[in-house]
């Protein structure tokens, strides 16, 4: 009952949104255009004040960075690009300053990672490092960009760092990640689920601890204590993109779309989440009207981010090119460049996917180089390289 | 019930979940002859970020707060965009304001027109929006010119594109650039002048203390030949490594040097100091004024697709503008040159005047002083 609700709500909101094709002029001053992210969460209201202060003293690191942290907190928890470009706005006068404070320094780094800088950020934060060894925000940021980039001792290293500086929970959290994925997952998995029962920490710790946990499970093909993770992350909290969007593709690789829809919720701004929500309507008999209109809704905005030379989400359009398309090749050369960036499981997947649909020898060579140098063990990618 | 339904048509519209992206603008620009017509879309949250839209501070942007603000947004929009044709820039107006939806909201869309006084082959257009609040944000500019469209991406990091010119066709492209070569020589009065100084003695030869007429009109022929080929060679090659970005000047310092170059090819005919050899000359200050003439190309623009045609084209036109120019002068001097009109006042009070002008110029460029219009704006 409550899964087609859903579909007819967000079929009938498509339906509107795409009936105005032409410009126009309203016919009354009343009508409501746009609807302002803060009208939905409050706490943006607080960003125009600070906007104003920034822009009478464009030089003032306190405001600028409490603009930047705002703003990076909202790209992140909303999942707006928007906001990364107005925190490097307020970064302005240290973005290409070759020395600049460390906090503007920590910040811009955050802002290049999130913007699939990984190169510039780890500059950055090599940087910062050299000069400030033990400050641990910098340690675990450089662990998740060098964690992302495949270079998982490097990560560890930075991990290691944080003991005695950070709590026990956060030191095992950022180890597992690079751990899990070079080899022992065994080991990562029982450690973080040690620390998981004894930790006080708060919710958001919590909730990248127990994601984590059941992503290790996940590929362990640990398919029961995955989906017991999952569901204890998502009480925590409802609304993390991430978690939604990893918890579904769980459920997907599981064959359960009916479960994943509604967890995914009708936040389809998000193009992760949207992504998600076709890909479960189309194994769904009775979404195939909203499947239709999702699938046009995806394909605009990859082809907008196209024109503006934007390349933030290959794995994602790869995805789409693949499954939702039929468009193998496509796909295959999304993975390929994809993966020249960023080296995380979902990245390998896509790519043995994609080369799996294509039957291309070398980019499965590829894939199985990198398992056995890696020494990752993900079912999901075993299972599709046994199929080839 | 009309008003009714267009209420909940707004409220439905507000309620959809658009897609999150990076700020973006789509700029439309039609180009014909002088006229440009167009449209420009800017999302109302990045107009509200840098003009408080939402005037009411109710999270919600309706159209009565944005027909409030109209003038400031179009005057806000239109300080961050400028056209440039021939060198001078083209008016640009916002005729009226209108709303569309793209895949991540409502955007204002602001319905241009622009004139340009001076029509040119490209446009340069220069692009600013957002750079202060959001250097991630994008100008998507589509072109369209002769029915062909173009797209252009604008943003922090190239503010500055050139368009026009790709998609009339390789011949009238080329010919384009040839015509406004030979205006470029003809309206370029430094050039002509420097051209004339060294032509002038062309048809004499100097003797012992003074000029004689040359003695046929073969030796004339070869010694002007001689002057504008090395004149050509020399501006050519300038010409070319400017334009390719190979080599660059300050333009104060080339347009002051240029003046320079005049006076003193001005000065030499009134008191030789090189008599036999003013190829040379030609040579060696041909190379400045190949940086000279860079410098109005730069300003016409020159079409990022087929630089090296419109390059060749505007070569060939300032070619032709030059040899128009001496097949005028040379036979005229030639039948003059025995008289002594011609050596007195044609040759000495000639190139005086030459000289005297060129040094007003010269004191204008070098110091940024505007003598001419000064003296016209006093005599008015």
């Amino acid at each position: 009952m409550r899964l087609s609700w859903l579909i007819v709500a967000a079929a009938a909101c498509l339906v509107v949104c795409t009936a105005a094709a032409t410009p126009y002029v309203p016919n009354d001053d009343r009508i409501v255009l746009e609807r302002l992210p803060e009208k939905t969460d409050p706490s943006l209201k607080l960003m125009r004040p600070l906007r104003a202060r920034l822009a009478a003293e464009p030089g003032n690191l306190d405001i600028a960075a409490s603009f930047a942290r705002r703003a990076i907190d909202a790209a992140r928890e909303l999942g707006d690009p928007r906001y990364l470009g107005q925190a490097q706005a307020a970064l302005t006068p240290w973005w290409t300053e070759a020395d600049p404070p460390t906090a503007a320094l920590l910040l811009r780094a955050t802002v290049k990672q999130s913007q699939h800088d990984f190169s510039g950020a780890l500059r950055d934060l090599d940087r910062l490092v050299a000069r400030e060894p033990t400050n641990a925000q910098a340690r675990l940021t450089r662990a998740t960009v060098l964690t992302v980039q495949g270079r998982y001792a490097d990560a560890r290293q930075d991990c290691a760092a944080l003991a005695q500086r950070t709590s026990p929970l956060v030191v095992a959290t950022c180890l597992a990640a690079p751990s899990s994925l070079s080899g022992d997952d065994a080991g990562a998995y029982a450690t973080l689920t040690q620390q998981l029962r004894v930790a006080r920490d708060d919710v958001a710790i919590r909730v990248w601890s127990l994601t984590l946990a059941a992503e290790i499970a996940a590929r362990r093909g640990d398919a029961e204590n995955a989906q017991r993770r999952f569901a204890e992350a998502l009480v925590l909290d409802r609304d993390d993109a991430y978690l939604k969007a990893a918890y579904a593709d769980f459920l997907l690789e599981q064959r359960r779309p009916e479960v994943a829809l509604p967890l995914l919720g009708t936040d389809i701004r998000n193009d992760s989440i949207l992504l998600r929500i076709a890909l479960a309507e189309q194994a769904l008999p009775g979404a195939a009207e909203a499947f239709r209109m999702h699938r046009a809704d995806l394909a605009a905005r990859f082809e907008a981010a196209h024109r503006r030379g934007d390349f933030l989400h290959q794995r994602e359009e790869a995805r789409f090119r693949l499954f939702i398309e039929n468009d193998a090749q496509g796909a295959l050369a999304l993975a390929r460049q994809n993966w020249s960036v960023q080296r995380e499981p979902a990245d390998l997947l896509i790519l043995a996917q994609a080369a799996r649909a294509t039957r291309d020898a070398s980019v499965l060579q590829t894939v199985r180089d990198w398992l056995v140098a890696s020494g990752l063990h993900d079912a999901t990618v075993a299972a599709v390289m046994e199929a080839t | 019930m009309n008003r009714i339904a267009a209420l909940l048509l707004g409220i439905a519209f507000a309620a959809c979940a658009h897609a999150h992206k990076p700020s973006d603008a789509y700029l439309t620009l039609q180009h014909h002859d002088a006229t440009l017509t167009g449209q420009w879309d800017i999302a109302l949250r990045d107009l509200d970020n840098v003009l408080a839209l939402d005037a009411n501070g109710d999270g919600d942007i309706t159209w009565g707060e944005v027909r409030a603000r109209q003038t400031d947004i179009a005057r806000y929009a239109l300080a961050r965009l400028s056209v440039v044709s021939g060198g001078q820039p083209c008016t640009m107006n916002v005729d009226a304001h209108k709303i569309d939806t793209h895949t991540d909201g409502a955007y204002a869309v602001l319905v241009l027109s622009g004139h340009c006084v001076e029509p040119g082959p490209t446009l340069a257009i220069d692009y600013t929006l957002f750079r202060e609040v959001d250097p991630q944000h994008r100008g998507l500019l589509n072109f369209v010119e002769h029915g062909a469209s173009r797209s252009v991406v604008f943003s922090v990091d190239a503010p500055h594109q050139v368009v026009g010119g790709e998609s009339i066709g390789a011949l009238r492209q080329f010919a384009t650039y040839v015509h406004e070569g030979i205006w470029h020589i003809w309206l370029g009065f430094d050039h002509i002048l420097f051209l004339v100084s060294l032509l002038l003695p062309a048809v004499l030869v100097r003797g012992a203390r003074d000029w004689q007429p040359a003695g046929s009109f073969k030796a004339a022929f070869v010694d002007v030949a001689k002057v504008v080929t090395a004149f050509t060679l020399a501006h050519s090659i300038t010409l070319s490594l400017a334009a390719l970005g190979v080599v660059s000047l300050p333009s104060r310092l080339v347009e002051s040097a240029i003046a320079l170059s005049v006076v003193l090819a001005a000065l030499n005919n009134v008191r030789p100091v090189i008599a036999q050899g003013r190829w040379l000359a030609a040579f060696g200050f041909g190379l400045l004024h190949g940086f000279g003439f860079a410098g109005a190309l730069q300003d016409l623009g020159l079409p990022t697709g087929s630089l090296a045609l419109s390059l060749a084209g505007f070569n060939i036109g300032v070619e032709l503008g030059q040899l128009a120019i001496v097949a005028l002068f040379l036979p005229i001097a030639f039948a003059a040159r025995a008289t002594l009109g011609y050596r007195r006042v044609v040759l000495a009070g000639g190139s005086m005047a030459i000289a005297l002008v060129a040094a007003v110029w010269l004191v204008e460029r070098a110091f940024d002083l505007p003598v001419f219009a000064a003296v016209a704006a006093a005599s008015r």
